[in-house]
């Protein structure tokens, strides 16, 4: 019975972040004023984390909230204030023509990963990880990034250290 | 010294690059010394291996001197090699011999001109040219010369090449030669694939002890070719247009290689192929008949020409048609013999008219001129005693050799009644117009300009000292063949015979030809008697003084009968004044008709189909560019577009495919 | 009888719509800031795709791929930003058709 409560509490927050999260980003490519996506992105980060922790990734979760939700998007708003934006630039989806292609493209696209997903079952080899042991995440987690994957974590470092000199330089204002 | 052959078309070659690459440093001075001595030290190179040759047994009178491997191709092998025996021997020295003369009368007579030193280095490579071909011990070699002498030909022919007609004429020359050399080639190949080698030891050596070693239709195929060869070189009908056209090179030009050397190299190569001839008595019909049918056509055109030069030039077409009819019945030593005088007179013939254009500040219509008898007379007379050899009066040499080839067409086994008659007429008609040229040109009223009146003067000694030379050889040079009738050993016959056949049994060594057993003695065939020739000479020699006779008096006694004979039959007149319209009927037949044949397919295949199929493709590809590049559009959304299109198409693909 | 937990088809489903919309949203959007917002809704959407399988499958790779998907998105927000700055300061407008000079 505790376990029926439990299940249920699951499918009930599951089906409300998803419907919030569909909701927030379809208002997201209507908007007009970008001010206003960003902030619909925010939400849209924040549904997706509490999924997320739905499925036990307490780590991704967390990173998610703070890199996602708290550095890009502050990037972007930031931008989105340092740029003087036209009036004609703030209206939103406008359906040309041409553009009806790509969104019955899309619409292909969604039925093709659907029809994918729902026709067969999940295959693939088991791994190790039961939910009993991700109840310690980050731990497992650090197990398996500095043994397995070291080298592409080392990577990655770099890579950010290139993005930080890149944007640095990129928007320096050229000297007199 | 026998071993030293290869010195003989040395001298002329070393000539020929001294004169061509330093000539024009050394000066004209160097440039005369240098080209006749080295003709003249090939002479004598050639005048001591000749010496050393008669010194051998009749049987021994072969030698080979092999240069060098050329090609070595599987079982295939050519050298460059040379032959020593009586008949190359007989045109080594006749080559050389003359070439000398002419060298050393080109120092006068090209004495003006800027082209000088040209002039001897086209000479000098002409002989040398000449000298491999007559030399020469295998097929392959002999065609090398064959198609030199025609270049040389060709480079001589256009020597002044400024003037339309002169390089026309040696284009025209040297396309007529071609089509006859397509016939020699396919011979040649025929041969090779019928003997595998072309070597003449080897070939005619082969067929001799094995006459059946190929059928009688092969033999006649091969000669055929081979006699198409021989009959645009040697200008014989329908191949001999270019000849009259030659004569716009310098006359030494015309009298050495038109007159005494390159035109005789196709009676030359069938002489070396007797024994191939004689195994195809069609080729020999062939060939006598085209012989005469050309000696006849061209001596009627030499009626009615006013050109000295041509008329010379159809006087060695015809002449050439004489020395085939030798050789076409079988007599080939009577044909080198008709050659070898020949080249003396007709060379001289030549050189003498060269001698009175020079007198005539270069006049070249009989028309104008008359009476030089007085005013030139060594000119004169080296010219009368030339036209009395060619005529055939005894003891002249034309008569011994022109004789004996007329015996020889009525009495050989291959010879025909017709072919005596239709030469003997020929012989006539050649006296005839000769004479005319010589009373039109010495005797009368000097119908020349003022101005030219003024200037006649004889030629300078070093023209007129190789033209008494070779009025000597013309007078004395039928002396080695007087024929057995008239109490002479007839040498000449006797010398050639180890290679052309009819010798006497025990002298012939390995090269005989086949008609050795054929023949009985030198003269004498089936029977016919002493007396019959001795009648057949008095005939031929009747008939001469007849020619002679009438062109008296046509041309001194009655001047005015030639032009009220032209004005009675005008129409005859005209067509043989304008030499049958031959020319014109080649230039409709076959130039006019290739000429359109080529624009034909210029303008429709290589312009419309090739520039078309190249042009179109690479408009068609510009076409397709310009359609294609509108999707380079530069909007960052159509490119994401196509990236989905993408990806999408690859996973529908995926899905269909499990689902099916 | 026990309710059957959510199964993970529900999560793919999700991801897929998630993802079409960020698609529709970066093609038809003119706004270069809302096309990149459109693509870090792409990438959350592939994101939670590897996290279910990583938790359905039992085991941790899918999960440190979204690790690294994050930290490369992180990289790329900071370049391209300044980027769209200097296109900014160059022509004077954002908008993604107005830079199209690689064209035909």
């Amino acid at each position: 019975m505790a376990e029926n409560i439990g299940i249920l509490f699951q499918w009930l927050v599951f089906l409300g972040m998803a419907f919030t999260s569909i909701v927030a980003s379809l208002f997201l490519i209507t908007r007009k004023n970008p001010i206003h996506s960003a902030l619909l992105l925010v939400l849209n980060f924040l549904c997706v984390a509490v999924i997320y922790l739905l499925l036990q990734s307490q780590f991704i979760a967390v990173i998610q909230v703070i890199v996602y939700a708290g550095a890009i998007v502050m990037l972007v708003v930031f931008v989105i204030m340092l740029l003087d934006l036209e009036e004609e630039l703030r209206s939103g989806l406008r359906l040309l023509y041409s553009k009806v292609f790509g969104v019955g493209l899309a619409g292909l696209f969604l039925v093709a990963i659907v029809y994918s997903v729902a026709a067969s079952s999940l295959t693939g080899k088991r791994g190790p990880y039961t939910p009993d042991k991700l109840q310690a995440n980050v731990k497992a987690v650090g197990e398996v990034l500095f043994t397995d994957y070291l080298f592409p974590f080392e990577i990655v470092s770099i890579l950010i250290v290139a993005a930080i000199v890149g944007a640095v330089v990129l928007s320096k204002k050229k000297s007199r | 010294m026998l071993d030293l052959v290869w010195l003989i078309p040395l001298f002329p070659a070393i000539g020929f690059l001294i004169n061509g690459l330093l000539g024009k440093r050394l000066g004209k001075g160097a440039v005369s010394v240098v080209g006749p001595s080295a003709i003249g030290l090939s002479f004598l190179t050639a005048v001591l291996i000749f010496f050393e040759l008669i010194g051998r047994t009749p049987a021994e009178r072969i030698f080979e001197k092999e240069i060098f491997a050329w090609v070595v191709s599987g079982s295939f092998k050519t050298v460059i090699g040379y032959q020593i025996d009586p008949l190359s021997m007989v045109m080594a020295l006749v080559v050389t011999g003359v070439s000398f003369l002419i060298h050393i009368y080109s120092v006068g007579y090209m004495h003006d001109d800027p082209g000088f030193t040209r002039y001897f280095t086209y000479l000098n490579l002409f002989v040398f040219m000449m000298l491999n071909l007559v030399l020469a011990n295998n097929f392959l070699l002999m065609f090398v010369g064959w198609e030199g002498v025609g270049l040389c030909s060709y480079l001589l022919i256009g020597f002044w090449y400024e003037k339309d007609s002169a390089s026309n004429a040696g284009k025209k020359a040297f396309v007529v030669n071609r089509v006859g050399d397509f016939g020699f080639l396919l011979g040649i190949f025929l041969l090779f694939v019928h003997f595998g080698t072309l070597d003449f030891t080897d070939l005619f050596g082969a067929l001799q002890k094995n006459p059946q070693m190929i059928s009688v239709e092969t033999a006649t195929a091969i000669t055929i070719l081979l006699f198409v060869g021989a009959c645009g070189k040697s200008a014989q009908l329908p191949l001999y247009v270019w000849l009259p056209d030659a004569m716009e090179g310098p006359t030494p030009v015309s009298s050495l290689i038109h007159a005494a050397t390159m035109v005789t190299a196709g009676v030359y190569m069938v002489a070396r192929c007797n024994v191939l001839y004689t195994l195809a008595p069609l080729s020999m019909a062939v060939v006598a008949t085209v012989g005469v049918a050309t000696a006849i056509f061209a001596a009627s055109i030499g009626f009615c020409q006013n050109d000295i030069k041509k008329v010379l030039a159809y006087s060695t077409i015809s002449q050439l048609g004489y020395m085939f009819v030798g050789v076409g019945v079988g007599a080939f030593s009577a044909g080198i013999f008709h050659l070898m005088t020949h080249a003396f007179f007709k060379g001289l013939l030549f050189l003498g008219a060269g001698s009175i254009m020079h007198a005539l500040s270069g006049e070249l219509d009989m028309r104008k001129m008359g009476g030089l008898r007085k005013k030139t007379p060594v000119t004169f007379w080296t010219f009368f005693f030339a036209t009395l050899a060619i005529a055939g009066i005894p003891p002249f040499s034309g008569f011994f050799s022109k004789d004996e080839i007329l015996w020889q067409a009525f009495s050989s086994p291959h010879g025909h009644f017709l072919l005596w008659l239709v030469g003997a007429v020929a012989a006539g008609m050649t006296a005839f117009y000769m004479f005319r040229a010589v009373f039109m040109t010495f005797w009368g009223e000097c119908r020349a300009d003022e101005e030219v009146k003024h200037h006649i003067h004889e030629s300078p000694r070093i023209m007129t000292i190789p033209l008494t030379i070779l009025m000597v050889l013309s007078i004395i040079g039928g002396w080695v063949g007087i024929p057995h009738v008239l109490g002479g050993g007839n040498h000449f016959h006797e010398f050639l015979a180890p290679v052309v056949g009819g010798a006497e049994p025990g002298k012939a060594h390995a090269g005989i030809s086949l008609l050795a057993q054929a023949w009985a003695s030198s003269g004498e065939g089936a029977g016919h008697s002493a007396a019959l020739e001795i009648l057949l000479m008095v005939v031929s020699v009747a008939i001469a003084l007849i020619g002679i006779g009438i062109a008296y008096l046509f041309y001194v006694k009655r001047p005015e009968l030639p032009a009220r004979l032209a004005e009675r039959r005008r129409g005859l007149y005209r067509l043989v004044l304008n030499k049958y319209y031959v020319d014109e009927i080649y230039q409709v037949l076959f130039v006019d008709s290739l000429k359109r044949l080529g624009t034909g397919l210029w303008r429709g295949f290589d312009e419309f189909v090739i520039d078309g199929t190249v042009n179109g493709i690479a408009y068609f590809l510009g076409w397709i560019s310009s359609v294609l590049r509108r999707v380079q559009t530069g909007l960052v959304q159509n490119y994401a577009f196509s990236i989905l299109a993408g990806g999408v198409v690859l996973a529908v693909y995926y899905l269909l495919r499990s689902l099916f | 009888m026990t309710i059957p937990e959510v199964p993970p088809v529900l999560y793919l489903v999700l991801s897929g719509i998630l993802f079409t919309i960020g698609v529709i949203g970066a093609l038809t959007r003119r706004n270069a800031l809302v096309v990149f917002m459109c693509i870090e809704l792409m990438l959350n959407a592939v994101n939670l795709t590897f996290i279910t399988f990583s938790r359905f499958l039992q085991s941790l790779d899918g999960v440190l791929f979204a690790f690294f998907v994050m930290a490369v998105a992180a990289a790329e927000a900071a370049v391209g930003l300044a980027i769209f700055v200097l296109v900014y300061r160059s022509r004077g407008t954002i908008n993604v058709d107005e830079v199209n000079l690689l064209k035909w």
